[in-house]
Order: C-alpha cells, then sequence, then structure tokens
C-alpha cells in the first residue's frame, strides 16, 4: 500500500538539507500492475494523471492504475511552452478553459507542490486591421462570458511591455493588442509530478514503462487492456493519449477525426529578465515568454504533415524565429539552446473531444492538440466526471465526438488567436 | 523533415511540397442517401496511422502536380511514390514494432531505428 507522503515545507528542506538532500522520500510508488482496477488511465500526461486525480478525489475510485508508456509527463505535458489562459471566443470553450483557470489558481496550495503558476499575463498582438476587428470581437465575447480581458492600444502595448518593437514601418506592425491578466506560465514538470504525487498518495498505482499494445472488448463492453507488462482487467478506460489516440482507437475501430503532427518548441541561452510577461502573434506566428531560469520559451508551428517523429522540420524553426526577430529585433543575436517536438492530435475545429464512446466502459479524452496543457486540471476534471457517471459533466457535453455528425462543431481555429 | 521524390522534377526539400492528407478516401457516390454519421466518416474521420501511411502530395511550390506517397509515418522514411489513379501497392516496411513504439535511437533516425526485413 502506498504510504502517506511527508507534507513539503520550510521544516522539512531543512531537516533534508542535513542529510545531503539523499533522504528525500520518492515522490510517488512504482509498483507492479495489479490483475484488476476498478478503473484504468491510459497515457501518463497531465490530463491522465488529473483525470486519476480527480476520480479518487472527487468520485471516491480509488482502484485506479495510469499506465504510461514512457515516463510520466514525457509526452506533450513536457513538451510544451506552458501558456495558460482562458480568453476563448465561444461560450463552450470559454466555460472549459476558465473552469480550468480557476483550478490553476488554487493548485499548488492544493498539491502541497510548487506548480510555480505565474500570473503575468498573456498579450494577443494585432497586425493587421482583421487581427483587430477579430480580437476586439473577442475581447467582447470574453466580457459577456465573464471572463478578464482588455484592450490595449500600441502605445499602451509598448508600456506593458517594453521590448517590442512597436514601430510602424514594418512589415507587420502592432497596432494593438487583447491582454488577460490572470494568465500566464507554469511550470509543466512540476504539474505531472504534483499530481502523480497527490493521486499516488489517495491510491492510485503509477506504471511506468508499460505500453497498452491491445484493448480487449466482449460484447460491446470493455474488459481490459494488454501491455508490455502483461493483461490488466478493467470495466472502466479512459484514453488519454495525445498524439497516439488515434493509434489505440485502431485497435478497436474507433474512428476519430484527428491528425498527429510535430509541434516544435525552443529556448535560448538564459539572460536577465527582460520580459515579464507572455507575447502571442497568431498573424505571424510568433510567441515567447521567459523562463524563470531565464531562458525565452519560443513555440513555433506545427508540421504540414501527419508524423510521429517528435522533431519538425527546420523550416518551421526559422519562419518563427523570423517573426520573432521582428517583433523583438534586440533577440537576434541571442543563441538558442536546445530544441525539440512533441506530437499533437489536431482535431479540425481546434477544439478537444472528451467523450464516451459507443462501446460501453471506454473513453476518449484527446484532440487537444497544440493549446491543452492550459486545460490540465480541467481536463481530468470533466473526465474523471465522464468516467465515473458514465455521462459528461455539463462542461464537456458539447465536446462529445457526436458534433462531427451533428455539426455543431465548436470551431475555435482562428478564433482562439493561436492555437496555444 | 525530410526529401521527396517528384515524378516530375526529382528530389527537393519537403518544405516544397505540400500533404494533402490520407489517399484513397472515395467521394461518396450517392451523396443523397449518406447519412449523418456516414458524412461524418467522409469528411472528417482520418487513419492517423503510425507506421506505414498512403497519403497524397502537392509539389505545390514546383510543378504543382499531385502524387501519391507511401511514408512511415514513425521515421518518416518514404517508401514509394506513385501516381495519383493508381491502387495502392503492397508495403510492409518497417512498422515499430509495439503499436505505440518509439524508435530505440532517437526519433526519425530511421536508418538506424528499426531492424530491417530480410
Ligand atoms: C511544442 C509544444 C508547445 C505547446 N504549447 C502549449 C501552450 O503553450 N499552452 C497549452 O495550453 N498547450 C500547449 N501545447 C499542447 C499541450 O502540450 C498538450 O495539449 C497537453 O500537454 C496534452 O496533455 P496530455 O496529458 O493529453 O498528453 P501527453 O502529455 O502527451 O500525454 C499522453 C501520454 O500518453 C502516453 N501514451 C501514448 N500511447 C500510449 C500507450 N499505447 N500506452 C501507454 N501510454 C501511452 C504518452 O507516452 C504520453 O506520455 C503544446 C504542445 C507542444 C508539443
Ligand atoms: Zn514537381
Amino acid at each position: 500500500m502506498n504510504k502517506k507522503p511527508k507534507k513539503y515545507s520550510v521544516f522539512s528542506l531543512i531537516k533534508n538539507a542535513f542529510s545531503y538532500h539523499e533522504n528525500w522520500q520518492p515522490a510517488w510508488d512504482s509498483p507492479e500492475p495489479k490483475k484488476e482496477y476498478e478503473a484504468i488511465i491510459i497515457g501518463g500526461g497531465g490530463h491522465g494523471l488529473t483525470t486519476a486525480y480527480y476520480l479518487a478525489k472527487n468520485h471516491n475510485i480509488k482502484n485506479i492504475a495510469v499506465i504510461e508508456k514512457g515516463w510520466i509527463g514525457g509526452g506533450n505535458t513536457g513538451r510544451n511552452t506552458t501558456i495558460i489562459r482562458s480568453n476563448y471566443l465561444w461560450d463552450q470553450s470559454a466555460a472549459l478553459y476558465e473552469h480550468a483557470l480557476k483550478l490553476w489558481e488554487g493548485m499548488s496550495q492544493e498539491l502541497n507542490y510548487n506548480v510555480m503558476f505565474s500570473q503575468r499575463g498573456v498579450m494577443n498582438v494585432a497586425h493587421t486591421l482583421h487581427d483587430v476587428r477579430e480580437l476586439k470581437r473577442r475581447w467582447h465575447a470574453n466580457r459577456l462570458n465573464d471572463i478578464d480581458c482588455e484592450w490595449l492600444n500600441t502605445q499602451q502595448v509598448k508600456k506593458f511591455c517594453p521590448v517590442i518593437n512597436t514601430s510602424q514601418n514594418i512589415r507587420y506592425p502592432v497596432l494593438g493588442a487583447t491582454l488577460q491578466r490572470r494568465a500566464g506560465t507554469a511550470r509543466h514538470d512540476a504539474v505531472a509530478w504534483g499530481y502523480a504525487r497527490g493521486a499516488n498518495a489517495m491510491g492510485v498505482d503509477i506504471i511506468q514503462n508499460c505500453e497498452v499494445t491491445n484493448i480487449n472488448i466482449k460484447e460491446g463492453n470493455v474488459t481490459g487492456i494488454e501491455t508490455t507488462k502483461g493483461l490488466i482487467k478493467s470495466k472502466k478506460i479512459g484514453v488519454v493519449a495525445a498524439g497516439h489516440s488515434s493509434v489505440i482507437a485502431n485497435m478497436v475501430g474507433i474512428r476519430l477525426p484527428l491528425e498527429s503532427r510535430p509541434l516544435q518548441a525552443l529556448v535560448s541561452e538564459p539572460v536577465k529578465p527582460i520580459i515579464d510577461t507572455v507575447v502571442m502573434s497568431n498573424t505571424i506566428h510568433a510567441y515567447v515568454s521567459q523562463s524563470d531560469k531565464g531562458e525565452l520559451v519560443i513555440g513555433a508551428g506545427t508540421d504540414g504533415y501527419t508524423s510521429y517523429t517528435q522533431r519538425g522540420g527546420f523550416n518551421i524553426v526559422e519562419d518563427t524565429i523570423t517573426a520573432v526577430v521582428e517583433l523583438f529585433p534586440l533577440f537576434s543575436r541571442m543563441k538558442m539552446l536546445r530544441h525539440w517536438g512533441g506530437i499533437v492530435d489536431i482535431c479540425p475545429d481546434a477544439s478537444p473531444i472528451v467523450s464516451k464512446t459507443h462501446i460501453n466502459g471506454l473513453y476518449f479524452n484527446c484532440g487537444w492538440g497544440t493549446g491543452g496543457f492550459k486545460a490540465t486540471p480541467g481536463s481530468g476534471w470533466v473526465f474523471a466526471h465522464t468516467i465515473a457517471n458514465d455521462e459528461p459533466h455539463a462542461l464537456n457535453a458539447p465536446f462529445n465526438i457526436n458534433r462531427f455528425s451533428s455539426g455543431e462543431l465548436v470551431d475555435e481555429h482562428g478564433a482562439a488567436a493561436v492555437a496555444h | 523533415m525530410f526529401l521527396i521524390n517528384c515524378p516530375h522534377c526529382g528530389e527537393r526539400d519537403q518544405s516544397e511540397f505540400n500533404c494533402g492528407g490520407e489517399a484513397h478516401i472515395v467521394r461518396p457516390k450517392n451523396p443523397l442517401n449518406l447519412t449523418d454519421d456516414q458524412w461524418a466518416d467522409y469528411l472528417f474521420m482520418r487513419k492517423n496511422i503510425k507506421g506505414i501511411q498512403f497519403e497524397r502530395w502537392n509539389h505545390s511550390n514546383g510543378c504543382r502536380r499531385w502524387f501519391n506517397v507511401v511514408r512511415n509515418t514513425a521515421t518518416d522514411e518514404i517508401l514509394k511514390i506513385y501516381n495519383i489513379g493508381e491502387k495502392a501497392p503492397q508495403i510492409e516496411g518497417n512498422n515499430p514494432k509495439t503499436p505505440s513504439g518509439e524508435p530505440i535511437i532517437g526519433s526519425g533516425n530511421y536508418s538506424t531505428s528499426f531492424e530491417k526485413k530480410q
């Protein structure tokens, strides 16, 4: 059985300093899988771990395994640029992402784990008349949904973020921006680790290095999974495998509208604090923030083809850097330190699928594509509800797989600004 | 990040091309009789395979002609290029050993990652 984790505090820090930090209790156990669980979550990313956490916490289902083929948080959770915001255009998305943002605001306290959530504001910059109209429309939509949002003109943008180039003589001049002050960034690894520790403390088994290779079905009901560590039985299975969702859906003949593509990010050498907010631009596709270590964190675009290779084309990086340098000429001589890709599951309407399926006991949570990190706690919350009650939560009901037949798409493509 | 051998122009950088997605999706013969589910399947649902995938490409910054490609999406290795209208060739290729498996050395490194079939 799981040992109760010792609370982290300044006293535990001092105590452990005396033994050179060599005796910290592991944050979660690494058991062998049991023969059967009440619920199994496939995929140990942020969304899978929060699903297990809220199943245990809100629905009192504690006999759960999270099955991860690599290491927890090693998928898109640990590869993203951590932009968190809730200023989406449509009511359905605004409600879903705002619910998540509220959970972010209390997360470190709730988990007793510092996820370094920093509400430094996110600015979405407009460069054309069309951008201005779109962003103002979204600003008003946000106000109607009670989501904080402001419009800044060019001078106000310059005042809020002095390093930005507001010259009107560049190809895509800054004409204004929306600002959500409650938006910001967080430490991605800590989110995975904090929820893993919290879930484990309530009895959830976290099983790493274990790939799910098949899903067993009998008379329309799931009965369990086959894995590289053997057969595990369960009557409730939640699939939260991001870029690999289609691979798992194909095992049981479920058709999903997803395409998996590489999405890249890169970080620079660390420098002193220079940019204390997040700047995003849809039109020229640049977005940048600065980590607490001082690195500029820069996100690029997706490649134009499906691939599972976790690395993208250099031409994509080049496009992004070109845009970043025009917006921030003073970054032009900075060196880039690291660069990587993740495989994102892109949905035709740029909205997620959090849904039951035609197979009893099998649930899918996917399609978050390039922008699901911000939803991590909220996604787990509503997915846990869906699995526990075999019915969607009000917040994820619109994100049913059937919307592709009914035509009730939640089209956030252009609307959500840069899709992160 | 790979080269594509255009049947008309020869080997060029992938950035000259546009991917048109899954190949061999046939437009419904009787559109008026289709159910909503069948429409959804035709319009939106995709195999999105990890491994050997058949897809359409267009040399958009070159000769602007379309052709079909067989590509291993786990490694980006291109196995065959054939004309639009031709039947999909039978190709096994080096599929990942397990459905979600990753290459042994790095990702996208097809020359070293999968055991070559004899
Ligand atoms: C470069 C980049 C930048 C991004 N920037 C942002 C951003 O700024 N803001 C934002 O909100 N979002 C962003 N995103 C998107 C965000 O990262 C994802 O939407 C989110 O992290 C998805 O979380 P997840 O838990 O669903 O997926 P993941 O963290 O990918 O977890 C899925 C897990 O499933 C596992 N798995 C797959 N197949 C199997 C199997 N067969 N058996 C067992 N386990 C399996 C994988 O190993 C993986 O760990 C970005 C993504 C990328 C790649
Ligand atoms: Zn050509």
